[in-house]
């Protein structure tokens, strides 16, 4: 049986943040990630970041990946890493969550505080030969291409014109591969205009109010596919058209990875603006159970800059109820962060997380459960 | 192996070259990348054979979550292809159904403990 202060479940940009944050106040953190390097999506994301200066707005993702590498370098003493290692399962009775390293080595932690920022995974639509080799998860192809440097295929069809979506096209293409087309249920672009623009100079087609109906198959993979316009009320109509492709792309939303916060007991919520069942958490991101934080995607889809700062936040509460740091000095760096997390959502943009967060949180102004 | 040479942004850093089989085929790839990896870039895309309807599988989410990419290897069937590093000399093969692992005898028994 291992100990540890401070287990963070997860090393993309939620978790790392997370875990700097609580070393840099004196916590002994353990960080783990199923990957086999940390990162998360951020090592994938060669696009520059909106959002606000504070969180790197203008920088690409894998410069900021980059940067909390650094961090985390520098706090190497108080950080144990241990990647290709999976949280299976965490045990209430003892409170051990259970890890299992490289496939082969079974780790009992027994942390005293843990912070879930185990992101989201992919969704995928109904439709026949969804199973078929050649329909992959945006995720999946980002991870080829950027991190390994593979095609992903030669020509691809994008489902879901979402900013995943947009942004992943054009990275196909600053890659060399061909886009046959973006498809996108609604009657208009989901992601920003800046990306549906860059896309749509360089001459690729966005079929709105169109979905899949099938991938065709030769020789047990994707050789193609129908989509199909769908009227104002999303009813099939009788205009289908074929298109070429060898790989279909899903870029068609995420689901929070929360089977741990589900195990802990953590009290869930199905709020659909957040795309699924997430936690019920406070102002410090803290769930019901007291011994569990959350940050990021697992909290509910939003954007790797609110991980970031949710992160920090969860890092620093944990912090707090460990005895690392009060008063003043906390309040002033937990303010300081919690401007930085409004300021992302504000406006038009974060009008739709706003309204999930109000299904899920206890923010008002209490000061969480001092532990 | 089908790799992106030009990049406007990103620079590739390999490792070390190696060789492995795949159903009997010895192909080559970066040590340490996953075997997804490997097998994509020699436009390999089919990975399994599923148990009751025999459709084929490969690549799907590239974070050891979907069970779509389990392949045998090394002898050990349904392992996670997408986050599993490549090894000089590993032996990958397509998996039908669910596949099983190979059983041999307890050594006890072999010399003959006395137990049935």
């Amino acid at each position: 049986m291992r100990e540890t202060e401070v287990l963070v479940i997860g090393g993309g940009p939620a978790g790392l943040s997370a875990a700097v944050e609580a070393a840099s106040h004196g916590c002994d953190v353990t960080l783990v990630d199923s990957d086999l390097a940390l990162g998360g999506q951020l090592v994938k994301q060669t696009h520059k970041f909106f959002g606000s200066e504070a969180e790197y707005a203008g920088t690409r993702g894998i410069k900021i990946a980059k940067i909390l590498f650094e961090e985390l370098e520098a706090a190497k003493d108080r950080v144990t890493v241990l990647s290709n290692t999976t949280a299976n399962g965490f045990y209430p009775d003892d409170g051990v969550v259970a890890l299992v390293k490289d496939e082969e080595e079974y780790i009992r932690l027994r942390p005293k505080k843990t912070i879930v920022a185990t992101g989201a995974m992919e969704r995928l639509l109904p439709f026949p030969n969804n199973d078929a080799p050649g329909v992959y998860g945006a995720g999946a192809i980002q991870t080829l291409m950027n991190v390994y440097g593979v095609f992903p295929g030669e020509r691809v069809l994008m489902i879901g014109a979402g900013n995943i979506g947009l942004i992943v096209s054009y990275q196909l293409m600053q890659a060399g591969v061909e886009i046959a087309g973006i498809v996108e249920f609604m009657p208009k672009v989901g992601g920003y205009w800046v990306h549906a623009a860059k896309v749509r100079r360089l001459g690729v087609p966005i079929y709105l109010r169109h979905t899949i109906t099938d991938a065709i198959v030769e020789k047990g993979v994707v050789a193609g596919a129908h989509i199909q316009r769908v009227d104002e009320k999303g009813r099939p109509t009788e205009e289908i058209r074929k298109i070429d492709c060898d790989t279909i792309c899903m870029a068609v939303g995420l689901i929070p990875t929360a089977e741990i916060l589900w195990q802990a007991g953590c009290k869930m919520t199905y709020v659909p603006e957040l795309c699924g069942h997430v936690p019920q958490r406070n102002a410090f991101m803290q769930t019901t159970n007291p011994n569990f934080w959350v940050a990021g995607d697992a909290s509910g889809i939003e954007e790797a800059s609110a991980a970031m700062v949710e992160g920090r936040i969860s890092g620093i509460s944990i912090a707090r109820a460990l005895g690392r740091i009060q008063g003043e000095a906390f309040q002033e760096r937990y303010l300081e962060l919690w401007q930085r997390l409004s300021n992302l959502r504000a406006g038009e943009v974060g009008a739709k997380i706003r309204s999930g967060l109000e299904k899920c949180s206890n923010c008002g102004c209490d000061w969480g459960e001092e532990a | 192996m089908n790799l992106i040479k030009e990049h406007p942004i990103l620079e590739f850093h390999h490792a070390r070259k190696v060789t492995f089989s795949f159903d009997g085929r010895s192909l080559e790839g970066y040590e340490g990348e996953p075997i997804a990896s490997a097998l994509h870039a020699n436009k390999i895309r089919i990975y399994r054979e599923t148990p009751k309807t025999k459709r084929p599988r490969g690549f799907f989410c590239a974070i050891g979550k979907c069970s779509s990419c389990f392949m045998t290897v090394d002898g050990v069937p349904n392992v996670r292809i997408c986050v599993t590093p490549l090894k000089a000399g590993m032996v990958v093969q397509s998996q039908k159904g669910n596949g099983s692992v190979p059983w041999s005898e307890p050594e006890a028994q072999k010399e003959g403990d006395g137990l049935a």
